[in-house]
């Protein structure tokens, strides 16, 4: 076991990453030792970033420890880039992480200069120029070979001709070089697409209470759902973020099923969804900012207004069974709502897909019921389906008897068998078992789906299943 | 006749106003799902009410689909997109099986009116169905419970029944694996499969159903019914292979063993 990660007092002490777990403790009685966890690590940082969205709507995960803002045409807000540098120390100071921060030109070069930066410059290209060559990042085996060529920093190396450091040192050595100096672009990989329309407001004192959080957000959908209105649009999804003084945020979202710019139905949809967390939201020591973005929008025409004021009830009549289904989706999550829809297969168990109510439907139809036929497909359907006992008179034949959930059932009636053969096309080995399917009835008048998974030439000893229940 | 006090007889007479027309159940329903039978419609008064509370119990656990099925054929008979909403726990789709739509698009429903919801629990359940039933618009709220259902007590079927009268919309309850108990649904039923008409070579038919009436506000219960589902005509008609019990309204004691009537119908 070896340490993967340190503190700074643990730093004090002269303990390293990498070193054996035994050798620190030998070496410092009192340890505090906590198991490695990069899932973990990840999530918290995803955190940080989307607390820090509060700067800039452009943070990039630089794992396993770093984020990325940027804050271009941003840092005025916050009165310069010294200002919000301390504002961000500030806040994540009281999380109690230290940070060590650099500002770039470029977004490699900023990461560089924060992780390598170890003599003060005076200004940032003499900063770049007298960073370390292992600041480009490069395999072991290249920076050593840079070093052992006598070049030492990123100043030396940017003297050569790019050419002779291609051909030396190979292309990678060249591009990360580039990209450090702003010769090449290094495009920042944003965590959060930008969404279209975003209301949000911050306050000079905390807000401590959640009612009266949800008050701001009420007045928020209202300006987001004026802006949807000039631009003849609805939003189907709206996202709540509340920013805590300590830097963390929570973000609650809703969806609808059709566009919409009913502000009571939006605060009713957040209201159902925040009774409805497990953990409820937690102002802490109060929200500082609220924002709400609507990431998703579409077409919705202008509604006529009537002259007493108030809105013409729309013409869509289906209007509150879409709010039924979009307020038991925020209840109860969106894949527990659902509409069945056809598939192109004729694989039973993959004919039909259960997708969220919210979803647009697919281009398919059913299939239209044969004329003075009895239905071939059961009413309910096992997925998986379920194994029996099957008593046959032959061995590829009908069967006879079965026993399903510890019952027996003669069979009376049956039809077929219905052969479905498997899905070779899409199976690497171009194979897969045959079914045999029968529509079969009890002596009680119950009828069921049973299958023969494989032929006999297929397999020695096929499995029965039954698939479903016919009506 | 003479009342000694006023009072008295104002009290008399509030009552007597209440016994004629004051239960909501007294109240006329403003339509019926019908099951296109027209002797098994006249018989409970024109078809199930909308607007009420109609239970369906499995007579047995293996008739779940049989009664799922009823309930379900004469919600989408109705003609129009009005949807089904379809409420059942996530447990439900491994004991009596997923719901199956190229099944329901050969049995001549529109599987595009199924609205599917399904909960964690038999609370949420509640919950959900109290929601369901108050939103007008609904072809029917189908709530499907598997076994016992300690919450469904009187007071809540009677706060379901309000909210279905109050907004027109019906309720069926499908209730598998149950034992009937007293409600304050409109009709109650239990469903059974029964055997099909037999086609060429052997082969079942069309699906059918024993049907018995164990409850009706409007009048007697415990007829029994023999039903064919017509795809075609989308409607039931009478079981043809039964010539003798062919839509027969056969009058029996309301208090028999359901248990048998598979049996006593074959």
């Amino acid at each position: 076991m070896r340490i993967a990660s340190i503190d700074t007092a643990a730093l004090a002490v002269g303990l390293r990453v990498g070193m054996p777990l035994a050798d620190a403790r030998a070496q410092v009685g009192e340890l505090a030792v906590v198991p490695h966890d990069p899932v973990l690590d990840q999530d918290w940082l995803d955190r940080l970033a989307q607390g820090c969205a509060r700067y800039s709507p452009l943070v990039a995960l630089d794992a396993p420890d770093g984020l990325i803002l940027d804050i271009a045409g941003a840092e005025h807000l916050y009165g310069g880039e010294a200002d919000l540098v301390a504002d961000v120390e500030r806040r994540l100071a009281r999380l109690g992480l230290n940070l060590r921060h650099a500002l770039g030109p470029t977004a490699d070069a900023a990461r560089a200069l924060a992780r390598y930066q170890t003599r003060p410059a005076p200004d940032e290209g003499q900063a770049i120029r007298r960073l370390p060559v292992a600041a480009l990042e490069l395999e072991a085996e290249a920076t050593t070979a840079l070093v052992r060529a006598g070049l030492k920093t990123i100043g030396d190396l940017a003297s050569r001709p790019m050419a002779n450091i291609a051909a030396r040192f190979g292309a990678d050595a060249a591009m990360a070089l580039r990209r450090l100096l702003g010769d090449a672009p290094s495009p920042l990989d944003p965590r959060i697409a930008l969404p279209p329309v975003v209301a949000e407001r911050r306050f000079a004192e905390p807000l401590g209470s959640t009612a009266h959080a949800t008050k701001v957000l009420a007045e928020l959908v209202g300006e987001a759902i004026g802006d949807l209105a000039e631009r003849g649009k609805g939003g189907r999804h709206f996202r709540a973020t509340f920013f805590r003084s300590d830097g963390l945020a929570r973000s609650i979202a809703i969806e609808t099923g059709h566009p919409t710019r009913d502000t009571g139905l939006v605060m009713r949809l957040f209201a159902e969804r925040m009774d409805s967390l497990a953990d409820p939201l937690d102002p802490g020591f109060g929200f500082d900012m609220i924002r709400l973005a609507v990431p998703r929008l579409e077409a919705l025409g202008a509604t006529q207004l009537k002259l007493e004021g108030g809105a013409v009830r729309a013409a869509n009549e289906g209007a509150a069974m879409d709010e039924l289904a979009d307020r038991l989706a925020t209840r109860l999550g969106r894949g527990r709502v659902r509409r069945l829809r056809p598939a192109d297969t004729h694989i039973p168990e993959q004919a039909q897909l259960e997708l969220p109510a919210a979803d647009a439907p697919l281009p398919l139809a059913w299939p239209a019921p044969e004329e003075g036929e009895p239905p071939t497909r059961p009413f309910h359907l096992f997925d998986p389906p379920q194994p029996i006992e099957v008593i046959a008179e032959v061995p590829d034949g009908p069967p006879h008897q079965f026993r399903w959930r510890r019952q027996a059932h003669a069979v009376r009636r049956y039809e077929g068998p219905e052969r479905i053969a498997a899905e070779w096309w899409r199976r690497r080995d171009n194979g897969g078992l045959t079914r045999d399917y029968y529509r079969v009835e009890d002596a009680q008048g119950r009828r069921f789906w049973l299958f023969r998974h494989g032929l006999y030439d297929e397999k020695p000893n096929p499995r029965w299943y039954i698939h479903g229940v016919f009506a | 006749m003479r009342e000694s006090s006023p009072i008295l007889a104002g009290l008399r007479q509030r009552i007597a106003r209440l016994a004629t027309s004051g239960g909501f159940e007294s109240r006329p329903a403003g339509g019926w799902l019908e099951s296109g039978h027209a002797r098994f419609d006249a018989a409970i008064g024109g078809g199930l009410a909308a607007g009420r509370t109609h239970e369906f119990f499995a007579a047995d656990a293996l008739d779940a689909t049989s009664a799922a099925a009823f309930a379900a054929l004469i919600a989408l008979r109705t003609p129009g997109k009005a949807p089904l909403i379809w409420l059942r726990t996530t447990d439900a789709g491994k004991r009596t099986g997923h719901i199956y739509a190229p099944g329901i698009a050969e049995l001549g429903g529109d599987p595009d009116r199924l609205l599917l919801v399904e909960t964690a629990d038999p609370k949420m359940l509640l919950a959900c169905a109290n929601d369901a039933i108050r939103c007008a618009g609904s072809a029917a709220v189908i709530v499907e419970s598997w076994g016992k259902f300690p919450l469904f007590d009187l007071t809540a079927g009677r706060r379901l029944a309000l909210g279905a009268r109050d907004a027109g919309t019906t309720l069926l309850m499908l209730r598998l694996n149950a034992v009937p108990a007293p409600s304050v649904a409109e009709t109650r039923w239990s469903v059974a499969a029964a055997p099909s008409q037999e086609l060429e070579a052997n082969a079942p038919g069309a699906p059918a159903f024993a049907l018995e009436l164990l409850r009706w506000r409007g009048g007697p219960a415990g007829t029994r019914w023999r039903l064919d589902w017509n795809h075609d005509e989308k409607c039931f008609g009478p079981n043809a292979g039964d010539a003798a019990l062919s839509g027969a309204l056969l009058p029996l004691p309301a208090r028999r063993a359901m248990a048998s009537h598979g049996a006593a119908a074959a």
